[in-house]
């Protein structure tokens, strides 16, 4: 199980706007690979491309041996995907969406039950789409990619417009979902998210890719500071100074930070002292080197 | 075939889930049926009412069995007040007033209602002729004999509910379509479905079925009131409204595909679908005859797909013509939809 995607090249203007500018990346059998960037930064289009909704101006996509634009059934049926999270019939309940999706991949029936478990909606299965909540919408949009057991998961922003805990309980769904071997493509523009899920992420901006690594090498790429700060009156500022050396110190009413690339000296110097009160250490996450590669300022 | 029936039923179960949409498809024209069925009944029968002033011996030596004959155009109140039996009339709220002034049978009337008019002065005429037939004596050498050319039992209903129906059917196949397109088109299950593995006629099949079923059910509920409340009586080749029904669906479903491929939103597409079915609906005749109509009113109505699907019903439901009078509206309606369904189909988007 487990498929390898290709893709190379990727070109799709609309009008002046190069919508997506020459994509490249491959996406290894059994991989979790996330696509990150800001709004209209060409995730959506370029994961419309792989999936064989558009079909590329210029480059290729292969997902095994299939070119997916062809929407050859053979394919379809090995490919889970996930759209917008209201892509339901209407006034059909969880269990009867699932019934439906489930007849369209020639699925057995008892499929419903096992999704139904798998995402948590047992005791919701007799509820029309239209009266779940939003993280059981996306639950169930996901059990219905599902369904049919696909080698290749597409994810378009599953998370977006959730509540902090609904995110959360829905990437224990996502995480679960590439166990068995699965290859998933997930778009997002969360970092926490791309963090937390993903095995390799491409950071996105204006159509074109900007990194490509592993969430871990990317924030060591950056070559972040770290801040540690300690609670209020742990250290007087003057030794903290002393402590710091060269690097900053900011100290007001919530406490003292000392910003350092050098955290493990400044650390040891801190203990030594006895200082440790109150400590937190803050390294760069993911967010850090998605501002830094698409800038700070903000776009509507 | 699988898919074909899962998604039919998934789409039926949506439409009888929509109370919404069902009122509109089946109470909403019923209401209509019951209405002009209730309010048409007695329009043959529509009576001028008279006032008589003081003694009228025309009137009052009328024998028996003519009496029975001119109750059925006339009711005759009485009166002594001449001036306030005038006023009456003048007001709408009577006819005519009747004296007589020595041998002068004096009627006197409003123009304002003219048919009533003519009514009142063509009942006179002729009880004033036979009067002066009696007074000589002699028995009349002529009789008149009347007699409608269509069946006996040909009542209002019977020219309402076909129009009515084709109304139905016409605007439930249109929304249908039209709302089920661009919902699907924006919730994104248009996508979803691009993406499964199942080809795009048995969606578009499905579709098909179910508006079918829709009308089928529409048409059923609609004869059956018809003839349960209103006495419908369905002559010679009345089956053949079930193919028409078919031409007309796929007709009508190609102008909601039309609505729905250009409307960007719901109410869009539900403001498009009144826009063309309202007006073709009074074009067609669906809601009252147009035989009295300009003739250019009747030229635009020849023109339109319901004005054929209503011939066609009226055709094989009431008037009692051969099966074969169905064909020309049915090719007509097919053709249409052809026409029409390549349109939408160039204007088609999967998503927005």
């Amino acid at each position: 199980m487990g498929v390898e995607i290709t893709v190379d090249g990727l070109v799709m203007t609309y009008g002046d706007l190069r919508a997506v500018d020459g994509v490249s990346f491959t996406v290894a059998p059994g991989e979790f690979f996330g696509l990150l960037g800001p709004n209209g930064a060409g995730k959506t289009t370029t994961l419309e491309m792989i999936e064989g909704l558009r079909k590329p101006q210029a480059g290729t996509v292969r997902i095994g041996d299939h070119e997916p634009w062809k929407r050859e059934p053979e394919l379809q049926r090995r490919m889970g995907v996930q759209l917008q999270s209201s892509a339901f019939f209407e006034r059909l309940t969880a269990r009867e969406q699932l019934d439906t999706f489930g007849a369209l991949y020639g699925v057995a029936p008892a499929r419903t039950d096992e999704m139904l478990e798998q995402v948590g909606l047992v005791d919701k299965a007799t509820i029309r789409t239209e009266d779940l909540s939003g993280g059981q919408k996306q639950r169930l949009s996901i059990a219905c990619a599902l369904i049919h057991d696909p080698e290749v998961v597409f994810l378009d922003e599953p998370t977006a417009a959730l509540d902090p805990q609904a995110r959360r309980n829905l990437w224990d769904v996502l995480r679960t979902i590439n166990e068995s071997g699965r290859t998933v493509i997930l778009t997002t523009h969360y970092m926490d998210e791309a963090e937390v899920l993903c095995d390799r992420v491409a950071i996105m901006d204006s159509g074109r890719i900007l990194e490509l690594d592993t969430p871990a090498a990317l924030v060591r790429g950056l070559d972040a500071p770290v801040r540690i700060s300690l609670a209020p009156g742990a250290l007087p500022v003057e030794v903290a100074r002393v402590v710091a050396g060269t690097d900053p110190v900011e100290a007001d009413d919530s406490g003292t930070t000392i910003t350092t690339r050098d955290p493990s000296r400044v650390l040891t110097e801190l203990a030594s002292r006895d200082a440790l009160a109150g400590l937190s250490v803050k390294g760069a996450s993911l967010e850090d080197v998605f501002l830094e590669l698409t800038g700070r300022e903000y776009r509507a | 075939m699988r898919a074909f029936r899962s998604l039919a039923r998934a789409m039926l179960k949506g439409f009888f889930r929509d109370k919404m949409a069902l009122f509109f498809a089946v109470i909403f024209p019923l209401m209509f049926l019951v209405l002009f069925g209730g309010l048409l009944t007695d329009r043959g029968a529509s009576k001028a009412e008279v006032i008589q002033i003081g003694p009228v011996k025309v009137l009052d030596s009328i024998p028996a069995q003519s009496k029975a004959s001119i109750a059925e155009g006339l009711e005759i109140t009485r009166s002594s007040d001449e001036r306030d039996a005038i006023r009456q009339v003048r007001k709408g709220d009577a006819d005519a007033v009747v004296s007589q002034q020595g041998d002068r049978l004096v009627v006197r009337f409003s123009e304002a209602d003219p048919v009533k008019a003519a009514q009142v002065q063509g009942q006179f005429q002729a009880i004033v002729q036979a009067a002066n037939i009696a007074a000589t004596g002699a028995p009349p050498q002529f009789s008149l004999a009347v007699d409608r050319v269509e069946d006996d039992s040909l009542s209002a209903i019977q020219f309402t509910t076909p129009g009515l129906l084709g109304w139905a059917i016409a605007s439930g196949a249109t929304f249908g379509a039209a709302t089920n397109l661009v919902v699907w088109r924006r919730n994104g299950l248009l996508r979803r479905l691009r993406l499964a593995p199942v080809p795009t006629r048995s969606v578009v099949l499905a579709r098909v079925a179910v508006s079918l079923t829709i009308a089928l059910v529409q048409a059923a509920i609609f004869i059956a009131v018809g003839m349960l409340l209103f006495g419908l009586k369905l002559t010679g080749s009345w089956p053949m409204i079930i193919p028409l029904l078919i031409c007309g669906t796929l007709a009508f479903m190609a102008v909601g595909l039309l609505a729905g491929a250009v409307a960007k939103s719901e109410e869009a597409a539900v403001g498009i679908s009144n826009f063309v079915v309202l007006p073709m609906a009074f074009l067609s005749g669906s809601f009252f005859p147009l035989d009295g109509a300009p003739g250019y009113i009747r030229a635009v109505g020849s023109v339109l797909p319901l004005k054929h699907l209503n011939d066609g019903m009226l055709d094989t439901m009431v008037r009692g013509e051969g099966p074969s009078s169905a064909l020309v509206p049915m090719a007509i309606l097919l053709g249409f939809a052809v026409v029409v369904t390549a349109i939408a189909s160039r204007l088609f988007r999967w998503d927005d």
